[in-house]
């Protein structure tokens, strides 16, 4: 058996090709195999000696068979790893391009303004782009002829022969979304009003389109002490610093009464402005007390409600917190600058994680 | 408006510094927009004396001085005709810094001689144009700062010049006398009274006033004085410097002193040489058609309506905005009629916007003068002209009367509190009002006359914040309202529009954001430039009229973009286009713009230009991430510009339109010098239905156990027929069972017919209850042939 059994390993070991070992594997496994044969003869044999011979048999079989795997898968890795070998590729050559969106920075900030604001309980208003001057104006406790209203540098929509209305106006702030979520919604109230605004201005620093976002609250007992917390809790989100440092400057808002500019305290290094620091200010918003001609504008009474309301230019805390320094390339889609100050797709502001 | 401190301070007693005042004006609302400080640039500059003036050995005109400075003798070789000893001059050291020559001083040899310095002109400090020597002093240390002496000696030439931005609320401040008001009530010092002036009229006024009917209350009064033998001629050199100090330029007395009193105290002043004037003055509103030569030189051409002061030969002023040149008054002028009076803010206004001109005295009317003051200042003005160019004054003469303005409105000072978040005193409130020129009375805070923006109970609550400082606010938690955790605040429009941009991103595209306003002739391409969206005054040609639709502004990008050599985009926007020009006429869009190739050449393949497929399946994947339902229908009825062939519209039902793609027309492409292929869509947001389901939950999933089986079909059928009809004769062959029917093949040519194309059909079937048999199978396939057939005119290919 021992003879019989050295046999058929040195075969399988000897075998050179998958060919060969098959022809190996039909001589000694196949029906007519030589092992094959030995298992038939199991049945003449008395018990006795089949009790000694066939265990011995099958394991001969089992091992045999389990050689011819081994042998088999060898020769296969051997082939794959040939093939291998030619597959041969210049991983270096560049890849099929693949197109990179990006988002606009000032959708980018929109974003980022309005996860803040949410947090505060603020929603978001919007209104229509063309107004009429009531909402845009008069509401706004700004009279027809004061100069106020001449200083807005205000587009005027054409108005046609015999239509006697006051002409429609490109709005020139959100303010007007203001007057409509006042009117829809009532107090108490908590809304920010983002939005493109127009002014007739162009200039270096000037667009005649440029972005706004505007906030207001309104509740029985809301004061400017509280402007002036939740601005600071606005721009020390928004800029990411630890501190903010604001100056409220007196000054004069037909629709706010008092009025405030708001600076912050800012220091300017080779071009990159840091905030909470230096000896600078930097103007960043208007703001005030919503004037009580405004809130009755807005359907509210004022005896019994009070507010704020801020604004401030999307476009430019943009370029403040991403050091873009041109306000007019904005709006010239110029594809070099999209790719360089705009966002990844899924770079989407988050409070959780980052704005 | 630009003041000097030494003009503030003929108003303000104060020991403030110029950045002091600076900040409390700034702080104050009265915005520092730049402050001149003529003292800084001569701080260097130190007072020296020339002992010994020697000939230059190498040069006729320079001289070698030995002059005793700060730092001991020095040498200094100068080529002033002026430098001999014993004079006192003004040094500059080496390292010092010479404004008017723009040069830092060095230590150098002139002609071979040693210099150490240089002694200045005036006009090399900036001081004047003098040049013709080197300073003079009468008077001087060694060592002593020039700057201190000038400040001394000579204040006004180092008089600091700030410039301050009014805001359009304040028109007292349009004087320095309220300026220096306000410094007063922060504590920067005391008002200093003004001692009453009487003139005594010793004749009647012989000019004639008249206010006509016809004004409405446009001039509610007029006063006038006439002044005979007076002298004119050039002002004194004080007012001469004051003028000139905040950029007014000198012209003579007469005019001077109307300058002088319109920023000195709001009051402007109009002076008329009376002996130019024919008959009496009629305040009326102009002709139609009237014409005026004004002091500018021009000639303006009236309206009706607008208000002149008129003689008998018509217009001599055009009222409260500029006056005539023909009755102006010259160095000649021996009789002077000084005109005060007070316009309607709102009329004044509307004329000088008519007729563009920008004044003094027209920015101080329309935001309203001191009613009260109108008077008191004409006499100011006379009793200073009598004591400089002599004469005798005449009585007053007045029209209409001074409008009474006479207010009171509630003084509760808790409300600095409960309002602003500021505490303070009662008492420092009442003073603070009181040094602002209210009358605090009880509870009632009167108006000053002077204060036409404070119209309400908050506008004192303003006034007493503003001046007590807003720096003091120290910030309030604003408690949240609602939930600790904030519930979400956008609108499901709102929260899926900003999904669409995301998507847009990330299918490759990069966002813009173009002008609302275009061009007419592009707005016209794209169904706009009508009157409706026509600004009035655009700023622009190419930007006057608002977009009917995203494409135009993101195909004018796409240009800029290819002539700088960016040839292959793919663009977006996201905002609203126009439907007409009322409010709300607007629409959310969302437009993708493909131009030049999807691929470049390269070692992958060859190039493979953009084509409407690309814009298809952009199209139907923001489409999907809004939330619209899959199964969705295209038309061939699109705008006109789009290529007539190969653009679809996309709806949902027969009518409700999503969105439109196509291949935009070549005339579009070129009209608006774009290179193509481009192809482009858009879409509406707020037409994809908004899901109705209440709950978060999604429904069961149904996936069955069976196997599906596909079947493919190819038909024959005419060239113009759509697959989209195919597809759907074939999916209604049996609902439940048909899980998918997709088209993998079409081609036109080889063996078949002219007029016909191939489409072959992927048809898969997905049993839910049992294994489908062989026959189930033939079964279902016959209805696919039969339906498809029927419905398109198909024929199965065999």
């Amino acid at each position: 058996m021992d003879d019989f059994r050295g046999k058929w390993l040195d075969l399988v070991a000897a075998a050179d090709s998958e060919a060969a070992l098959e022809e190996v594997r039909l001589q000694a496994l196949g029906k007519k195999g030589e092992i094959a044969l030995r298992m038939r003869e199991l049945g003449q044999m008395s018990p006795e000696e089949r009790m000694t011979v066939a265990p011995a048999l099958n394991a001969l079989r089992d091992e045999v068979a389990a050689a011819i795997i081994a042998k088999k898968q060898a020769f296969q890795d051997a082939a794959l790893d040939e093939r291998l070998r030619a597959e041969w590729l210049d991983v270096t050559l560049p890849v099929r391009p693949r197109r990179q969106g990006s988002i606009h920075p000032i959708t980018q900030v929109t974003e980022e303004v309005t996860q803040i604001f949410a947090a505060m309980g603020y929603a978001v208003a919007e209104g229509p782009q063309v107004e009429d001057d009531w909402h845009n104006f008069d509401a706004l406790n700004i009279a027809p002829e004061h100069p106020a209203r001449q200083e807005h540098d205000t587009f005027y929509m054409a108005r046609a022969q015999g239509d006697n209305r006051a002409p429609h106006v490109l709005r020139t702030h959100t303010s007007p979304v203001q007057i409509r979520a006042m009117q829809g919604q009532g107090a108490p109230l908590r809304v920010i009003c983002p939005g493109r605004v127009f002014r007739a201005d162009y200039d270096q620093t000037h667009s005649p389109m440029f972005h706004q976002v505007e906030g207001l609250a309104i509740d029985r007992d809301i004061t400017m002490a509280n402007l002036k917390w939740t601005l600071e809790e606005f721009l020390k989100a928004f800029f990411e610093v630890p501190s903010v440092d604001l100056r409220f400057r007196a000054s004069h808002f037909p629709f706010t009464e008092p009025s405030a500019e708001v600076d912050v305290r800012c220091s300017w290094e080779n071009g990159t402005l840091k905030l909470g620091e230096g000896d600078s200010w930097l103007e960043i918003l208007g703001s005030g007390m919503v004037h009580p001609k405004v809130l009755q504008a807005g359907g509210i009474d004022p005896n019994e409600w009070q507010g704020f309301a801020f604004g401030m230019g999307i476009d430019r805390i943009a370029m403040l917190k991403y050091g873009i320094p041109d306000l007019r390339a904005f709006f010239e889609s110029d594809l070099r600058w999209l790719r360089h100050y705009g966002f990844g797709a899924l770079e989407v502001p988050t409070l959780a994680g980052g704005l | 408006m630009k003041l000097t401190l030494s003009w503030l301070r003929d108003h303000l007693d104060t020991t403030a510094s110029v950045p002091e005042i600076a900040e409390a004006l700034t702080d104050l609302g009265l915005e520092v927009e730049g402050i001149h400080d003529p003292a800084a640039a001569l701080r260097p500059f130190t007072i020296a004396k020339v002992r010994d003036a020697q000939q230059h050995p190498n040069a006729d005109k320079l001289r070698v001085c030995q002059v005793e400075t700060k730092d001991g003798l020095q040498q200094i070789v100068c080529g002033a005709p002026n430098a001999r000893a014993g004079i006192t001059v003004v040094l500059a050291s080496p390292g010092t810094y010479v404004p008017g020559i723009d040069t830092t001083i060095g230590v150098g040899k002139i002609r071979g001689v040693e210099s150490f310095g240089m002694m200045a002109s005036e006009r090399e400090l900036e001081l004047s144009d003098e040049h013709n020597g080197i300073i003079e002093l009468p008077s001087g240390e060694v060592g002593q700062s020039f700057a201190d002496w000038l400040q001394a000696h000579d204040p006004a030439r180092v008089d600091p010049v700030i410039e301050i931005k009014i805001t359009p609320n304040r028109p007292d401040a349009l004087g320095i006398r309220g300026v220096a008001r306000d410094l007063a009530a922060r504590g920067l010092g005391t008002l200093k009274p003004r001692p009453p002036v009487a003139v005594e009229g010793a004749f009647d006024n012989p000019v004639a006033i008249t206010l006509d009917e016809g004004l409405d209350g446009g001039c509610p009064l007029f006063a006038a004085r006439l002044i005979r033998s007076v002298r004119n001629g050039p002002s004194p050199e004080w007012l001469q410097a004051r003028l000139r100090a905040i950029g007014l330029r000198p012209i003579s007395f007469l005019v001077d002193v109307t300058n002088f009193f319109t920023f000195d105290l709001n009051r402007p002043l109009h002076v008329f040489d009376a002996d130019k004037l024919a008959g009496g003055l009629t305040v009326r509103p102009a002709r139609e058609g009237e014409t005026l030569l004004a002091l500018d030189g021009k000639t303006y051409t009236l309206t009706a309506g607008q208000m002149v002061i008129a003689d008998d030969h018509g217009p001599q002023s055009l009222a409260g905005i500029m006056g005539g040149e023909e009755s102006g008054v010259t160095d000649t002028t021996t009789n002077v009629l000084v005109e005060s009076a007070l316009w309607d803010p709102i009329r004044i206004a509307a004329t000088g916007r008519a007729q563009k001109i920008v004044s003094d005295a027209r920015y101080r009317f329309e935001r309203g003068v001191d009613p009260a003051f109108a008077e008191e200042g004409l006499d100011r003005a006379v009793a200073m002209i009598l004591s400089v160019a002599g004469g005798e004054a005449s009585h007053r003469t007045t029209a209409g009367a001074v409008p009474d303005t006479a207010r009171a409105y509630r003084f509760d000072p808790d409300r600095l509190r409960t309002l602003v978040g500021l505490d303070l005193p009662e008492g420092e409130q009442r003073r603070i009002l009181d040094a602002l020129g209210f009358r605090t009375e009880g509870d009632r805070a009167h108006v000053p006359s002077w204060r036409p923006d404070v119209l309400g109970d908050a506008d004192i609550v303003e006034e007493v914040a503003r001046v007590a400082s807003l720096t003091r606010l120290q910030g309030a938690p604003l408690a949240a309202r609602g939930p600790a955790i904030p519930k979400p605040v956008l609108t499901p429009a709102q929260a899926r529009l900003g999904r669409a941009k995301r998507t847009m991103a990330t299918l490759g595209y990069n966002e813009c954001v173009t002008y609302a306003f275009i061009d007419r002739a592009a707005a016209a391409l794209f169904g706009g430039g009508d009157e409706a969206r026509r600004i009035g005054n655009p700023i622009a040609s190419d930007l006057s009229d608002l977009r009917p639709s995203l494409l135009p502004g993101l195909l004018k990008a796409a240009q800029r973009n290819q002539a700088r050599g960016q040839g292959d985009l793919a663009l977006f926007e996201a905002s609203e286009s126009f439907t007409g020009g009322e409010p709300g006429e607007q629409r959310a869009e969302v437009a993708g713009l493909l131009v030049g190739r999807a691929q470049a050449k390269g070692v992958h393949g060859p190039a493979r230009a953009y084509d409407v497929f690309d814009a298809k399946a952009d199209l139907e994947a923001v489409l999907s991430a809004l939330g619209a339902p899959a199964k969705l229908q295209i038309r061939r009825d699109g705008s006109g510009w789009w290529h007539p062939g190969r653009h679809g519209v996309i709806t949902l039902g027969p009518k409700t339109v999503l969105g439109e793609f196509g291949e935009l027309h070549p005339r579009v492409l070129k009209a608006l010098d774009v290179k193509g292929p481009a192809v482009a869509f858009t879409l509406w947001p707020d037409a994809v239905p908004l899901p109705r389901a209440a709950t978060r939950a999604r429904p069961r999933l149904e996936a069955s156990d069976f196997q599906a089986v596909e079947r493919d079909f190819a038909f024959v059928v005419d060239a113009r027929v759509e697959s989209q009809a195919l597809v759907q004769a074939a999916q209604g062959a049996d609902k439940a069972l048909i899980a998918e029917v997709r088209v993998f093949d079409a081609f036109q040519g080889g063996t078949l017919p002219e007029g016909k194309k191939s489409l072959a059909l992927t048809v898969r079937l997905q049993p839910r209850t049992a294994t489908l048999t062989d026959a189930e199978i033939e079964q279902v396939s016959a209805r696919i042939v039969d339906k498809v057939s029927k419905a398109t005119g198909a024929t199965l290919r065999t």
